[in-house]
């Protein structure tokens, strides 16, 4: 059969997702045509890849499929966060394509971190020809065992027959329940050889089934746990987000009138806004978001697996605090914190569940008076010099007056990062894209592409660090080349920030392998891609460059020299107690 | 204004003047797994980087060719074995997992080859562990016995007079007593229905 003559499911006729959820394409010659009609019944609009060797067929079935948008990226691991910063915005997998060997080895960090994030990600890698597997053949990798330990779910494909349909399982495991990245690994035979079985839609095994609702009873005693807190506080993680269920929070903290604090996945579930939200909690948390978790009575953690980053020392973690703990992976439940109500099921059905069988609001009047306390005390704040040198903040800050409340903040890995979540005021969910239980510097810049791939109608800038910029800025050729308009903001204090601010704090000063003596120009490595650069030193001059960033068509790195002695705070050091945080340097000692 | 309270190592709140955690106990567990390549390296991967402390770890066929049981013992507080069966449930290739009761029907196969100068006293031995000699020789004898952990443990004991040359053990296989299911294809997240749980206690009766 010849290509052409194929039935492809046209772009046009695919706007409506459930017709294209529907709609299954028949009619396949080869694995790797199947391997394509899988991404289509997944309804797959673009993909982020590098081509190689044992992928080839994949590529070369993809050649006639103009409806799906392929992104060339520059390295691998580009191809991997992009998936992911992808399925981030949208809420439903991103695809990543590899070939075989250094390829996969490439995708693994970006793997890894989806893995860490339930970020939905699926992997499609080429591997050597089936017979030659296991003989340690041209770029050969065993891809299914390195990849095991970073994945919700891999998979052998294992003939041509079968192999659209293992797409259509990855895809769905990728997107259903708890999400997180999937893999399928595809020999060059598997995907050569004909078969004429076409791929239905895709679907989780039978024996695939993720809990929805929470056992009514535990329900029922949650409620009246919250009903009579004094000091009750939401703790709002990723899952929130990941599970869609926004809406139903932000109606419930403010019919029950519950003080909201945020972790760092779950930033922008809750308005920042709102009297109610009491921001950011964690090692670099607001202060006040620590202070109320650290001293609730009732603490209703939805979607957020408590991370040793949020918590602290687990010793003094909310220690008076009854958990009603929300998840839907069961694992999550008393693994770091034990909860005393465990309600397993999805985010926006158990808060539902809990709505309905709340009868009043806690008698909490005097907390949450006591919670504003702390936020006019421990303001997130910084000391504005007169003119140089530059703060990092003031430049956070001032983009984010100017842009509305759908921009998407992509960030790296480090002091940037901090500054970058804890300046932006945060008003929606899937604006806020980031590396956050791997903590994988370079994350920003294919973040960034990724994102604005997927959401073209909204502006993206990606903050980054001098350090983090350093390990993707090869990035900046795909974004050149497909003509993305992106910002990428470089915080550049000529150092791997966050670990000098360590060792300034804990190991004496001693400034081992943390500082560049010589960096190039950012500037003018962005000219040499074909963006535009800019080069920001002047306070003065923050609010001019920025308009001249967003309002040139193409991507623009603006290299921001920032004052090298600014560090994050407030900060809680590791494994201390939330409740008391450093301020500053000096409080830092004290601790 | 600081919290009074504190939590243990294991996240539970605790009175700071006895700090209690909780020690180590020994867990039967059995799961029910796709009978496909890569599922064992898959589940003793999840228990190396997760540390938990696996004391033996079984895999065989069941009358399904599409599943496979694993029996594995387990050494860990109580957190961590109940932590340990959630994150083998998580698995999407294991169809169910279930702790065993200690009075499941539980078995250990060990050979043991000893030195065969005394071969009337080894056969004593082994006839009082209802064991089996396998192979004899001017110089060795094997046997092979079946039995619970201390069984093997008492009876290796006894062997080691003669000097024991070697030993393979192969680790418990368990199914649960009487009519109670051991792991089955279910709903993993599924509660028990109720005739399950009455059989389930009648068992336990």
């Amino acid at each position: 059969m010849q290509m052409s003559e194929r039935a492809s499911v046209p772009k046009e006729e695919r706007t409506d997702e459930e017709q294209a959820e529907t709609e299954t394409v028949d009619g396949v010659a080869t694995g790797a045509e199947s391997v394509v009609a899988g991404l289509q019944n997944a309804g797959v609009e673009h993909l982020f890849g590098v081509q190689g060797g044992a992928i080839m067929p994949v590529y070369d079935a993809l050649y006639e499929h103009e409806e799906m948008d392929h992104i060339t990226m520059a390295h691998e691991q580009g191809a991997a966060h992009a998936a992911d910063a992808y399925g981030i915005v949208r809420g439903k997998p991103g695809v990543c394509l590899a070939t075989s060997g250094p390829g996969a080895t490439n995708l693994i960090t970006g793997l890894a971190d989806a893995n860490m994030d339930s970020d939905p990600v699926i992997a499609l890698t080429g591997q050597v020809p089936t017979d030659f597997v296991g003989n340690d053949a041209f770029q050969e990798t065993d891809t299914i065992g390195v990849t095991q330990p970073v994945t919700k779910y891999n998979k052998f494909a294992e003939s041509s027959d079968t192999v659209g349909d293992s797409i259509g399982e990855a895809w769905a495991l990728a997107n259903e329940g708890r999400q997180g990245p999937t893999l399928v690994d595809l020999p060059k035979d598997v995907t050569q050889s004909e078969t004429d079985v076409a791929p239905g839609l895709p679907e989780t095994p039978d024996t695939y089934n993720p809990p929805t609702e929470a056992d009514q009873v535990i329900v029922q005693e949650a409620a009246d746990a919250l009903a009579n807190a004094e000091r009750p506080a939401i703790l709002a993680g990723g899952g929130v987000i990941k599970g869609e269920a926004c809406e139903e929070l932000r109606a419930f903290a403010r019919e029950y009138e519950i003080p909201v604090v945020t972790t760092m996945p779950g930033t922008g579930s809750f308005p920042e806004d709102d009297e109610l939200s009491l921001g950011i909690a964690g090692m670099h948390g607001t202060g006040y978001g620590n202070l109320t978790i650290s001293n609730s009575d009732v603490l209703l953690g939805i979607g957020t697996r408590f991370d040793d980053r949020l918590t602290g020392g687990i010793d003094t973690f909310a220690p008076d605090a009854d958990i009603i703990h929300v998840d839907i992976d069961p694992a999550e439940i008393s693994k770091n914190v034990e909860a005393d109500y465990p309600l397993i099921g999805d985010a926006a059905v158990v808060i539902e569940q809990l709505d309905e069988a709340l009868t009043q609001s806690p008698p909490a009047g005097e907390w949450r008076e006591q919670c504003q306390t702390w936020k006019e005390e421990y303001p997130l704040d910084y000391e504005m010099p007169e003119d140089e040198p530059l703060k990092p903040q003031y430049v956070v800050e001032k983009y984010d007056e100017v842009t509305d409340d759908d921009c998407i903040v992509a960030a790296g890995v480090g002091q940037h990062q901090m500054w970058a979540w804890q300046y932006w005021t945060w008003k929606k969910p899937r604006t806020w894209v980031t590396s956050h239980g791997l903590g994988t510097m370079g994350y920003a810049v294919p973040a960034a592409i990724g994102a604005k791939v997927a959401a073209p109608d909204q502006e993206v800038v990606a903050f980054d660090g001098d350090g983090s910029f350093l390990m993707t800025a090869q990035g900046l050729s795909v974004a050149v080349r497909e003509g993305l308009n992106i910002t990428i903001v470089v915080l550049n204090n000529e150092a791997v920030g966050m670990v000098r601010q360590w060792q300034d704090g804990f190991y004496e000063g001693r400034r081992m392998a943390s500082e560049y003596p010589w960096i190039p120009e950012f500037d003018k490595l962005a000219e040499a891609f074909g963006a535009q650069g800019l080069r920001l030193e002047d306070p003065d001059e923050v609010e001019e460059t920025i308009q001249q960033a967003r309002e040139y068509e193409g991507p623009t790195v603006i290299d921001a020299i920032i004052d090298p002695t600014e560090n994050v705070y407030p900060m809680v050091p590791s494994g201390g107690d939330n409740a008391r945080f450093a301020l500053n340097e000096e409080h830092l000692d004290q601790l | 204004m600081l919290p009074k309270g504190r939590r243990n190592k294991q996240g539970i709140r605790i009175d700071p003047e006895a700090e209690a955690e909780h020690q180590p106990e020994r867990a039967l567990l059995s799961a029910l797994v796709k009978h496909e390549p890569g599922v064992l390296a898959e589940v003793s991967g999840l228990f190396s980087r997760r540390q938990f402390n696996i004391e033996s770890l079984t895999v065989g066929a069941t009358i399904d060719d599409d599943f496979a049981r694993m029996t594995i013992v387990i050494e860990e507080p109580r957190p961590g074995i109940d932590q340990a069966k959630k994150q083998l449930e998580k698995l999407i290739p294991v169809i169910s997992v279930r702790e065993l009761d200690r009075d499941a029907v539980q078995r250990e196969l060990v050979i043991v080859k000893v030195n065969g100068t005394e071969p009337d006293k080894v056969n004593a031995i082994t006839d009082m562990y209802n064991g089996e000699t396998m192979d004899a020789g001017p110089r060795t004898i094997t046997i092979q016995l079946t039995g619970d952990h201390q069984k093997i443990d008492d009876a290796l004991d006894a062997y080691r007079q003669f000097g024991i040359r070697e030993i393979a053990r192969t680790g418990y296989s368990a199914l649960a007593r009487g009519e109670a299911p051991t792991a089955q294809v279910s709903e993993p997240n599924q509660a028990p229905t109720d005739a399950q749980t009455a059989t389930e206690e009648a068992a336990d009766d």
